[in-house]
């Protein structure tokens, strides 16, 4: 049963290996995308700590600064 | 109605749907897998090598939807001048690139077994070609050129042009004698594929499509975020 499913008929080697290559190349999307996220929410974050009092005021008024300092986009995804 | 697109508007959303649609993609994903490795049947020519077809296909069809709405949308930068829309289509190009490449890839692996060879320069397999390297000229353009105003325009024609480059792929197999089949799947004539065919490829083609908004969400983000932190340089 496992055999068959393996090599399906001669064409295993070909349709698993098409699946393969789909499916790494999701993963290594996903993740490429997932770090290059993280790392300007870190550079935000950063930037962001170095601000004085007035600015971080001034920046806060602004909702979708608030967002990304929440962290909500890495942390969940 | 533009007011909709701002992106301080619909960050929220954006922000918050990844997780979502992650949980969704691997859902309908792993019953799209399970249908198209086991449960659907082979083809009494094909055998089982049709089962390539249920990553090929979706591939082939996202690819070609993406870069028609990143030309749809560089014509509404154009129109509009709403920056937004760039910044939408800057963000779906790399899951539509990635499809394009996994269409031409898995396409090659199909054709070793149905006809022999790994390649053919075969119309629709040329043409598919010609629109990854419309894909890779739009995506390193984005890295290449600095200025903003000018990087817009020189993408908005890339994707103009190439766009062109999309109802010859379609009718490729029509207009020209190709080694590669005619369309089984049509919306405006019969669609020629048994239901215990079509539903796993109508299933694979949903998980495909929750993959390009999963990584167009998060690649949108991180493009809010880089405007965020320069926002940040000059205050």
């Amino acid at each position: 049963m496992i055999n068959e499913i393996i090599s399906m008929n001669g064409y295993g080697s070909y349709v698993w290996s098409a699946f393969s290559f789909t499916l790494i190349s999701f993963m290594s999307l996903y993740l490429i995308t997932k770090a290059q996220l993280l790392k300007e929410q870190m550079k935000f974050s950063s930037k962001f700590r170095l601000l004085d009092a007035d600015k971080i005021k001034v920046a806060k008024l602004q909702n979708i600064n608030k967002e990304i300092l929440e962290g909500n986009l890495i942390s969940k995804v | 109605m533009y007011k909709f697109f701002q992106p301080n508007k619909i960050f929220t959303i954006t922000s918050r749907a990844p997780k979502y649609v992650l949980f969704l993609f691997i859902i309908v994903l792993t019953i799209g897998l399970t249908e198209a490795l086991f449960l659907s049947p082979e083809d009494y020519k094909q055998s089982h090598s049709v089962r390539i077809m249920y990553v090929h296909v979706p591939s082939a069809w996202i690819s070609l939807g993406i870069f028609s709405s990143i030309a749809f949308l560089s014509l509404g930068s154009f129109i509009f001048k709403n920056k937004n829309f760039s910044l939408i289509s800057k963000s779906l190009a790399p899951s539509g690139f990635i499809f394009n490449i996994i269409a031409l890839v898995t396409g090659s692996i199909w054709g070793k077994p149905t006809w022999g060879t790994w390649w053919a320069w075969d119309a629709r397999i040329t043409s598919m070609l010609i629109l990854a390297l419309f894909y890779s000229m739009y995506l390193l353009s984005w890295r290449i050129f600095e200025n903003k105003e000018y990087v817009i325009k020189i993408t908005s024609m890339i994707a103009i042009l190439g766009v062109i480059n999309v109802p010859i792929i379609k009718y490729s197999v029509d207009w020209w004698s190709t080694l590669h089949q005619t369309s089984s799947v049509n919306v405006l004539s019969e669609t020629s594929i048994h239901s215990s065919m079509l539903i796993p490829l109508a299933i694979m083609t949903a998980a495909f499509a929750l993959f390009s908004l999963l990584i167009f969400l998060m690649k949108y983000n991180t493009e809010l975020i880089k405007i965020k932190n320069k926002g940040l340089d000059r205050l």
